[in-house]
């Protein structure tokens, strides 16, 4: 693999992003506060405190976690799939020099930027609310970064197996709405039956939701454990969004 | 000087030969066209040369180089144009051929110098700024021709370079075909268009189920078996071309 060709499809992505969807960056900015006034003046008035902190400030970590990770699932779900069949640029990147593999390696770097960027944005809407205490939290950019690739990985896969782009509906309200829902964003896991809570543990996002979470909160002690597992996840995935768009696109 | 050599070239999907061991050399310089039907194994053959699809079996050489084990080297020296539309959507003309550029290493100043110049050649320099979506189906072709000459190719493949045109961007796309072929790049086509492959070809070979029956000069393959190219087509396969 070499990093120009990889960096090649980079700099289309970039082209494209800074061309047509930069301007609805004020859309991410509008999310998080979104959440933050559903369910932390909504809900929040309801429930006071959570383990020891305000509600919102519970929640603020989870937010950066999940918008984080639905940017790189979105980009290597939809957008993947829409670049490999509809628009036909997987093809004409293909007639280049560049290889499927630094291809797929370049979508999957992309997700992950998109994962940072997203991420990054959010931390600093909650930080001007005043909900991230500590300034470790910047430290979860790169861990967003690792987790994107992770989350770019499973979403690829995905995208290399379905039938039609229609099918990625199954991923979406059978993975990514429950992982959303029980990783830890909005409750603690100990609320929970104790073998719904080990399941909940298998989750990637429940790991980044508990990095984030002890970095806006100024500790560092289960942050590594949490890294760690995401390493070990990444590890034993990527392999196969490389093994599986080969089989699916070279026939 | 061979640039392309191909020995027992198959490409086999279950049982079905898409390619059925085919040989043919390309010489550097020359116009080569091969002549079939759909489903004859022109577009198969196309994209085993620009290192899309592996062989099954047999040897493909190009440049000299294996395209199992060099396929990068091949396509850095390939200008490949596509059957089907394969311009970016999100990208407008220039961006289009300054961003394929960027596939090849090639800087962006260096590329903008290249599409302008490559879009005067084309008759779209006042549409630099054009969306894909707003461009003719000729325009299209065209555009897809030039991008394919973006990194100063030694080989030009297109793919039925002017299927579904109507005949004046036909026409449009073989002046500017026979302009490359005076500067003695090598060009590489499929067609199932009588016209097309006599008007441009210097050599043809005909392609019937994956096999090539005859290859030659147009007028070597007129004159051994009678008629135009569209009697010689018949004569060999019992089939008609076109209609």
């Amino acid at each position: 693999m070499k990093a120009s060709h990889i960096s090649s499809v980079l700099r289309r992505h970039m082209t494209v992003y800074t061309k047509l969807y930069l301007s609805s960056i004020a859309l991410n900015f509008a999310e998080p506060i979104l959440y933050l006034a559903a369910f932390g003046i909504g809900l929040g008035a309801f429930v006071q405190q959570i383990d020891g902190m305000p509600y919102l400030n519970f929640i603020a970590p989870g937010i950066i976690a999940s918008s984080a990770t639905f940017g790189a699932v979105y980009e290597c779900t939809y957008g993947t799939y829409v670049r490999m069949f509809f628009q036909k640029t997987f093809d004409a990147i293909l007639a280049t020099p560049v290889s499927l593999y630094e291809l797929v390696a370049a979508e999957l770097i992309w997700g992950a930027l998109k994962s940072a960027f997203y991420g990054s944005i959010i931390m600093l809407v909650l930080a001007l609310f005043g909900l991230l205490p500590s300034a470790l939290i910047l430290f979860a950019i790169p861990v967003l970064f690792l987790s994107g690739l992770l989350f770019a990985s499973l979403s690829m896969i995905v995208a290399a197996v379905v039938p039609g782009i229609e099918s990625f509906n199954y991923f979406y309200t059978l993975f990514m709405t429950p992982l959303f829902l029980f990783s830890g964003i909005f409750f603690p896991l100990t609320g929970l039956p104790p073998f719904v809570e080990k399941i909940a543990l298998f989750s990637p996002l429940h790991h980044l939701v508990t990095a984030c979470r002890a970095l806006a909160n100024g500790q560092t002690g289960g942050v590594f454990a949490d890294v760690l597992w995401i390493t070990a996840a990444l590890v034993l995935v990527i392999p196969w969004p490389f093994r599986l768009m080969r089989k699916k696109l070279i026939k | 000087m061979d640039v392309i050599t191909a020995h027992a070239l198959t490409k086999k999907y279950g049982d079905f030969f898409a390619v059925n061991g085919i040989d043919f050399a390309i010489t550097q310089g020359e116009c080569f066209g091969f002549l079939g039907p759909n489903g004859a194994g022109k577009t198969t053959t196309m994209k085993m040369i620009s290192c899309f699809l592996p062989p099954s079996s047999g040897d493909l050489h190009v440049f000299d180089m294996s395209v199992c084990e060099k396929p990068s080297e091949i396509k850095a020296r390939l200008g490949v144009m596509p059957q089907e539309d394969n311009l970016d959507p999100d990208l407008n003309i220039i961006e289009n051929l300054i961003v394929y550029a960027g596939y090849f290493g090639i800087g962006k100043r260096e590329a903008k110098l290249r599409a302008v110049e490559l879009l005067k050649f084309i008759e779209l320099s006042e549409r630099k700024r054009t969306p894909i979506k707003d461009l003719s189906g000729g325009m299209k072709r065209r555009l897809m021709l030039v991008r394919a000459l973006m990194n100063n190719p030694e080989i030009i493949m297109l793919d039925e370079p002017t299927t579904g045109l109507d005949p004046a961007s036909r026409h449009s796309v073989w002046d500017r075909m026979n302009e490359l072929k005076f500067n003695s790049t090598t060009l590489l086509l499929t067609t199932h268009y009588i016209e097309e492959a006599e008007r441009l070809c210097d050599r043809v070979a005909i392609m019937d189920r994956g096999r090539i029956v005859a290859i030659d000069t147009p007028r070597t393959l007129m004159i051994t078996y009678g008629g135009n190219l569209e009697d010689v087509y018949l004569k060999l396969t019992g089939r008609r071309l076109e209609g």
